[in-house]
């Protein structure tokens, strides 16, 4: 049956990682279908990962979490090995999206989050303000990129690349609310079969207001590399504290200033040495060297000057 | 409230950041600087000229900087003009001192080159240079020391507003740019201006109080932002070798400008032991500038470089 994708709809991924077997058939289709360039494989000591993160070549990056435990553990339990595959979340609010000048960084019109490469200038603000660690910056583009939810296949009512490949429907594409439905319904399935710490992250608003690719977990976020809701922050909570900081920090220097710069016309009251070699050396004396043509006295400078003889 | 657990990438800001980081700074510090002389009624002193000339020729160089380093230099105008389909409006994002700060230094650029060409007397008719020279001037630099002020300051604010470890961690770091950068114009100025200097020169022992005040707010707002980020979890991040060295040098630094506070005759004795002359006043002022202002450099540099 064609699959029929509505503009104004949210759509999204649901990733399942408790079916995850770690094939890595997503991040080839990925790479495939974008025409993202293919490196070459290294051994990062890091499990079976050599890919090592999500960046501007890597859309989508499978994550393997060794957390073999020294005693036995209970059958069904699943917590020895966990693969994640991981991708950008399309956050409801988006940090990169927040903090970007150029309005590049747009929402589409099925709510997943979209840098348009004709209007980015490269400026990585959003590589540093993405919790993800998504974005990442192509020096061959000059861009920042990252995974666009196959927003070209969206239009053309396709499912998004990874999704198709998936062999184990671990990676699943829908109507967001419809996700939701399956997602509680998996969860429930994955608690009763042993796993009491499976959880859903960025199903509900809690997350950086929701995700659309959010995830069935089988352990905390933390252990994934996620921010727990606690730290679910966006960078321009920053903005009041940093600007009051600064204003107070102008103030003060200003004052500072209008104390310290204060004019006092008469000479130091420290008398000036004997062995001035200025005043026994004419040619010491530059032209640069002569003083301003005193200005005619304001009250300002009168204040100044009565100010000076005070201190 | 600043406390987060991230895991953001680095954005790979490097030298041509740095770069404008410091001459902002100096650029809106001498600015500010000069216009305060100015209020102080020494519109014809040299550090209120060499602040002016200074400031604009800092802040000619910011925007080349800013430019090189963007992926796609040419596409620079993407900061002000939205060019997404259908857009075509001017940009401006709030909630990014990216984007503010983009404006504020177009802004900036405006009032700094006027300032610059009325010290120059160039290109001006004797209307606009009485205009210039009265109240009405000093108004325009009052308000063009506004934007100075943010140009100084709001670079700290935009490493704050990220999800980067240490620096969205403090919000001490755009008063901790301002004032470094005040300092750091004022030891600036002192250098160039202090060819004019002589013993018991009045203006240029304010200058060098004025230093001193600025540094001893240096030191204030350094220690809030290591309290800041040991609370936060990040101090190891920010101390971590080589960056320590940085450290230990921007703070060394500030030891020079903080002898002011002792007056310009007791940082003579201290630098010449016996004799006090215009020769020892310009080395002390020479060395004192240079100090200041590789410390200046090397703050900005522990700062963008450590959490990355």
């Amino acid at each position: 049956m064609a699959l029929s994708i509505t503009p104004g709809e949210k759509y999204g991924f649901f990733t399942d990682t408790s079916i995850c077997i770690g094939c890595k058939a997503c991040e080839v289709a990925c790479k495939e279908w974008n025409g993202l360039q293919a490196d070459n494989s290294v051994f990062l000591a890091d499990s079976f990962d050599n890919t090592g993160q999500l960046d501007s070549e890597h859309w989508r990056h499978v994550k393997f979490i060794e957390q073999v435990p020294d005693a036995a553990t209970s059958i069904g339990n699943g917590q020895a090995w966990l693969m994640m595959s991981d991708v950008c979340k399309h956050c409801t609010h988006a940090s990169c999206m927040q903090v970007c000048p150029t309005g590049a960084i747009i929402r589409t019109e099925f709510d997943t989050v979209f840098i348009q490469q004709d209007v980015c200038n490269g400026c990585r603000n959003c590589i540093s303000a993405c919790p993800y660690s998504v974005i990442g910056f192509s020096s061959s583009t000059g861009t920042a990129r990252k995974c666009t939810l196959c927003y070209d296949r969206l239009q053309n009512n396709l499912m998004p690349a990874c999704a198709k490949a998936c062999p184990t429907q671990s990676i699943q594409f829908g109507k967001l609310d419809d996700m939701h439905a399956v997602a509680a319904k998996r969860l429930d399935a994955v608690k009763a079969g042993g796993a009491p710490n499976a959880q859903l992250y960025g199903a509900d608003d809690l997350v950086y207001g929701g995700l659309n690719a959010f995830f069935l977990l089988m352990d905390k976020p933390e252990t994934y590399a996620l921010p727990n809701a606690a730290n679910s922050v966006l960078p321009a909570r920053n903005n009041l504290f940093g600007y009051l900081g600064t204003l107070l920090t102008a103030a003060v220097a200003v004052i500072a200033g209008l104390v310290a710069l204060r004019r006092r016309t008469e000479p130091s009251p420290r008398p000036v040495p004997e062995t001035e070699p200025v005043a026994s050396a004419p040619a010491a004396v530059e032209p640069a060297a002569v003083e301003p043509a005193p200005e005619t006295p304001t009250p300002g400078r009168r204040r100044g000057r009565r100010r000076g003889r005070k201190g | 409230m600043l406390l987060a657990e991230h895991f953001a990438r680095p954005p790979a800001w490097g030298a041509w950041i740095l770069l404008y980081f410091f001459f902002a700074g100096l650029a809106g510090g001498a600015y500010v600087i000069a216009t305060i002389v100015r209020l102080r009624g020494g519109r014809s002193s040299p550090i209120a000229h060499t602040g002016y000339l200074l400031a604009f020729l800092c802040v000619l160089v910011c925007p080349i900087f800013l430019t090189v380093d963007l992926g796609q230099p040419l596409r620079f105008w993407h900061m002000m003009v939205d060019t997404t389909p259908g857009g075509l409006g001017l940009n401006l994002n709030t909630a990014t001192p990216m984007s503010l700060g983009v404006w504020a230094l177009l802004i900036f650029g405006f009032f700094s080159l006027v300032s610059f060409l009325a010290e120059l007397n160039a290109g001006w008719s004797r209307p606009a240079r009485t205009l210039l020279g009265g109240s009405l001037g000093t108004a325009f630099a009052v308000i063009g020391s506004l934007f100075a002020l943010f140009v100084a300051g709001y670079t700290g604010v935009l490493l704050s507003v990220s999800n980067q470890p240490v620096w969205s961690d403090t919000p001490a770091l755009g008063g901790l740019f301002l004032a470094s950068g005040m300092s750091g114009a004022a030891a600036a100025i002192g250098l160039l201006a202090g060819r004019a200097e002589r013993p018991g020169d009045t203006d240029m022992e304010g200058l060098d109080r004025a230093d001193a005040y600025f540094a001893a707010l240096e030191v204030v707002l350094l220690v809030v932002f290591f309290v800041t980020i040991a609370i936060a979890g990040t101090l190891g991040t920010a101390l971590r070798m080589p960056w320590t060295l940085l450290w230990l040098v921007a703070i060394a630094s500030l030891a020079f400008p903080l002898r002011g506070l002792g007056g310009r005759d007791a940082r003579i004795q201290a630098g010449s032991g016996a004799v006090a002359g215009a020769r020892t006043l310009r080395a002390s002022a020479a060395l004192t500038a240079a100090v200041v202002l590789i410390g200046v450099l090397a703050l900005r540099a522990a700062v963008i470089f450590s959490a990355q």
